[in-house]
């Protein structure tokens, strides 16, 4: 009998195993490679044309033996030197931040308390933030309008109790924007908070008190700390959508309120500069990278509890 | 330090080709070792046990039977065919898992056939198939019923109906008592036993529990660091431990480190700070040499005043196996007593196990008390590693 | 029983969210059986403006389209989903992983206008080249299953990760090739997430609005745009009516699949926990 080593051969693995590995992968990621990156680069080379083909080849010039990349800068150019670009840009990344801090501010209390209700209350309060999502986000922020018009609801109903001789321009402005926005974007703050509070060892709580400390410091010691992935989770679902966001801005915001998304869709169906309307998404993506990267590291942590 | 395992074949299989072959299989995980250079003879039949604490290597050794692991390189033989390169569906292997792994959305019924159903059994012969297996572990009437609605200790049974009853040629238990409680464990086990007996299947067991081990198996291998250190039965285990690994392993011990004064073929005597040690048997060794002296704690005995010379084994041991001492620590547990004795002239303490033969024997001795500590050389086992 | 503060504080701030929440909806509901046709002032209870609906052809062939559009996603999504999020957890190593997992979580977050922009210019490369496809319920069908793939991942993914690999190791041993373990004991253990996904990816199909915009052709308008442009010009009766129709729909359905959910999920529970023993939860 032999008693030499033998290593092992993994071919029946391969043969096994290896299809429906490949299958598995490969459909979703083809589709994701069709669907989501090849347009990314058909929007980049875009920008850097003269018009709106996608012959690749136009990017290169062979001549004299030397083979040159023409990129039509133009574009980017006129954005970075344009004050109106520099300030659109600008102001969807205030109105973004503030979203995100006013919805973080309203929902981190809200989480708190559903994850401390009595554990047989907290699907039904669940399901009723919940409810508002599943019904049309249009539907909802265009009954914002209604309420804040000038002669809508709250103006109405306050001129009839008497409170306000004339109605509160509250429509169109940075407040109604604010307002729509923090509305729909809420609930994908709690959610990510509300899971991770939920989940916290009320334990660590209870040591930190018998160790001295009081409520309030043990809130702000141990409590906010650990909710930190939560925060960092609902904050990009928060921030980085509404940073490129258009039909909030377009119902209710106005002249003062500078989207960014609202110069995409009019660069692109309004002025049909498709050139201009690429180069405005290549320069949004820009500023999103660094959320959006850190916002995938939190999805690759969070579910780095499966199996190897 | 020992090596390649010596294999003993139980009694009256003398010469019989061994079952299951393990040759040399090893199990690498990036740098680390989790099965190192493992070889193992198993006959037919036998209940074998791997036995270790956790992260000895026994979960991924019989993860690598099961076949969800694949050996960095090794052979595995079974009725003499090499199985490595088999899937685990394709494998006549099964497997009772330790969480039982009972499929919650099938009835106690459908998950005793599940296997069967993927060999494409008919119908009439599954369904009595079936039956045979929920009469062998009585739960006939809960066929109906989901795995939630069962107990702890039935969800086992199904678990091990499931696992039978493809008739494997080889039966996996992962720790099967880990999930039970003290009192239910003590009863499963020699249930479990029985069933496996009946079935005459052979029987591979990875535990951390010594007493499970003890208990259930026909032979036991002690694992630590990815390698065996001992092959035998329970018996041989306990009382012939081949190093200090395994002889501390299994129970508690008792060791003296001393270097042998006299080495002759039927006797050694080794002097160690504590006392003198006359061994009644020969050792591989030689005079001069270091070696640990290892006394188990129900071997030695426990008196206030000095032994009668007539009360010791034989003449010769007069004057040896014999240390005096202070009680340190006592702890009384029902059936016998625990005594923790430090001994003069060292700073040993020995573990001394009395069992309370009689009603007052525990009340004899206290803390502080001066006591003579004693044993027999024919109760010693010598260690050189 | 008297109420400590901290419950008293829980109590109101939890109340002032859900009026926060609800009080668009109370009002579009309220609202759609104005009388008058200045949506804000009051006129007194009817219900012309349902009666209106039924004839409101532009919206009923919208309704008919999306309804289409997100039976068509939400499909397309659940398998892609499915796909992706057991690629994901089951497979913790292979070569462009990353990219995998940036590309299928990114969606999520990716404002839509820069979605639906690049897919777009894209699907128009395409036709130039190829002379094939034209924009139109196709187009917006791919939009949206992007969006819904990664919806659906998620929601697949947490099941799956909670799920003990021991049912499928279990499967295995007891002879399942990897295909007959998919179908006879991964799927029903996670057909409640894949229906939850289902549910989740045909809502958001049938709200969607800009990248229906973007990628839509002629004769394919979704509701959402025509509902946007009418609220774009102003207040309109006819929104309120869809809404309160979407809400009603809506709530019931939500509603029993809460009751539904948290009954089947009790039970889920303690099957799972009776099914494991102390490790390998």
């Amino acid at each position: 009998m032999t008693t030499a080593v033998k290593p092992v051969s993994f071919l029946h693995d391969k043969l096994t195993g290896a299809w429906g590995k490949n299958a598995v992968i490969g459909v979703p990621l083809t589709f994701l490679l069709i669907f989501f990156l090849l347009p990314f680069l058909v929007v980049f080379k875009i920008s850097v044309s003269e018009m709106d083909n996608v012959v690749f080849k136009d990017l290169f010039v062979w001549a004299d033996g030397v083979l040159q990349l023409r990129l039509k800068l133009g574009n980017y150019l006129f954005i970075a030197l344009d004050d109106l670009y520099f300030q659109t840009y600008l102001s969807s990344l205030r109105f973004a931040a503030v979203t995100t801090l006013v919805c973080l501010v309203i929902a981190y209390p809200f989480a708190y308390f559903m994850a401390r209700s009595p554990a047989d209350k907290r699907p039904a309060l669940l399901m009723l933030v919940m409810l508002p999502f599943w019904t049309s986000f249009l539907l909802r922020v265009y009954a914002w309008k209604m309420l804040l018009a000038d002669s809508g609801v709250f103006n109405n109903v306050a001129m009839a109790m008497g409170l306000l001789s004339e109605p509160v321009k509250m429509m169109n402005t940075p407040f109604s924007l604010v307002l729509g926005m923090v509305y729909t974007y809420v609930p994908f703050m709690i959610l990510p908070l509300y899971a991770n509070l939920v989940k916290m060892d009320l334990s660590l709580l209870e040591a930190a008190l018998d160790l001295g400390a009081t409520p309030w410091q043990a809130f702000w010691r141990i409590t906010v700390p650990l909710s930190k992935s939560g925060i960092i989770a609902g904050s990009m679902l928060v921030f980085i959508p509404c940073v490129g966001e258009f039909v909030i801005p377009e119902l209710l915001g106005g002249p003062q309120t500078l989207m960014i998304g609202r110069v995409l869709w009019d660069e692109f169906f309004s002025n049909n500069d498709w050139p201009m309307a690429a180069t405005v998404a290549v320069v949004m993506v820009l500023l999103i990278i660094v959320p959006l990267a850190l916002f995938n590291k939190y999805q690759a942590e969070s579910t780095a509890g499966g199996r190897a | 330090m020992v090596t390649a395992a010596t294999v003993k074949a139980p009694p009256g299989k003398e010469g019989a080709v061994p079952f299951l072959q393990i040759r040399r299989v090893v199990k690498q995980f990036d740098e680390v070792f989790a099965v190192d250079d493992v070889s193992l003879d198993i006959q037919q039949g036998e209940i074998f046990a791997l036995l270790g604490s956790s992260g000895c290597g026994k979960s991924t050794l019989l993860r690598m039977l099961a076949g969800f692991e694949v050996p960095t390189s090794g052979q595995i033989m079974l009725a003499g065919k090499d199985i490595v390169s088999l899937a685990p569906y394709e494998r006549p292997i099964n497997m009772m898992f330790q969480s039982y792994a009972l499929f919650p959305h099938l009835s106690v019924w459908d998950n005793i056939a599940f296997g069967l159903r993927r060999d494409a059994m008919p119908k009439p012969e599954l369904q009595a198939r079936v039956e045979q297996m929920l009469e062998l572990v009585q739960l006939k009437a809960y066929a109906k019923r989901k795995p939630h609605q069962l107990s702890g200790g039935q969800q086992q049974r199904v678990a091990l109906a499931r696992s039978l009853a493809k008739r494997p040629q080889l039966l996996l238990l992962d720790e099967p008592l880990g999930a039970l409680d003290a009192k239910l464990r003590e009863r499963t086990q020699l249930e479990l036993v029985d069933i496996i007996e009946q079935v005459g299947v052979t029987c591979v067991m990875v535990t951390h529990d010594q007493e499970e081990a003890m208990v259930m198996a026909t032979r036991i291998g002690v694992m630590s660091e990815g390698k065996i250190l001992q092959i035998g039965r329970p018996s041989d285990i306990y009382e012939t431990p081949n190093c200090r690994f395994v002889a501390d392993f299994i129970g508690s011990v008792n060791l003296f480190k001393g270097t042998v004064d006299i080495d002759e073929a039927d006797h050694v005597v080794i002097n160690s700070p504590e006392c003198l040690h006359y061994v009644s048997h020969g050792i591989t060794g030689t005079a001069g040499m270091t070696v640990h002296v290892a006394v188990r704690p129900e071997k030695m005995t426990i008196q206030p005043e000095r032994p009668q010379d007539d009360e010791r084994e034989s003449p010769e041991q007069v004057g040896f196996n014999i240390a005096q001492g202070v009680i340190k620590d006592l702890a009384y547990l029902g059936s016998l007593t625990t005594y923790h004795v430090q001994l003069d002239g060292a700073a040993t303490v020995v573990k001394v196990t009395h069992t309370n033969a009689a009603r007052h024997d525990a009340s004899q001795l206290t803390w502080g008390d001066r006591v003579y500590v004693w044993w027999c050389g024919s109760d010693v086992v010598v260690l050189t590693g | 029983m008297k109420l400590s503060t901290g419950q008293m504080t829980s109590r109101v701030w939890m109340t002032l969210v859900f009026v926060f929440l609800y009080l668009p909806i109370v009002t579009l509901i309220v609202l759609s059986f104005n009388a008058s046709p200045m949506v804000t002032s009051w006129g007194g209870w009817s219900l012309r403006w349902y009666a209106a609906l039924a004839k409101d052809a532009e919206i009923i062939a919208g309704f008919k389209l999306s309804l289409q559009i997100a039976f068509l996603t939400a499909c397309a999504s659940v398998i892609l989903g499915t796909l992706a999020a057991i690629a994901l957890n089951r497979f913790k190593r292979f070569p462009g992983r990353t990219l995998f997992a940036g590309m299928v979580n990114s969606p999520l977050v990716m404002p839509e206008v820069i979605i639906g922009l690049s897919l777009l210019l894209m699907l128009v490369s395409v036709q130039r080249a190829f002379g094939f496809p034209d924009r139109g319920l196709l187009t917006i069908w791919f939009g949206h299953t992007l969006l819904g793939m990664a919806y659906a991942t998620v929601v697949v993914q947490s099941r799956l990760q909670e799920m003990s690999p021991q049912f499928e190791e279990a499967a295995q041993d007891l002879g399942c090739r990897p295909w007959q373990v998919f179908f006879l004991v991964t799927l029903p253990l996670i057909s409640q997430a894949i229906g939850s996904a289902w549910l989740l990816t045909f809502t958001l199909s049938l709200d969607d609005v800009v990248l229906s915009a973007f990628l839509s052709g002629p004769g394919s308008t979704t509701m959402p745009i025509t509902i946007f442009s009418r609220a774009r010009l102003g207040l309109s009766p006819s929104v309120n009516t869809v809404a309160t129709l979407t809400v009603a729909v809506v709530s019931v359905g939500v509603v029993l699949a809460s009751v539904w959910l948290s009954r089947a999920e009790r039970r889920r529970a303690q099957e799972m926990s009776a099914a494991f023993r102390g490790a390998g939860g």
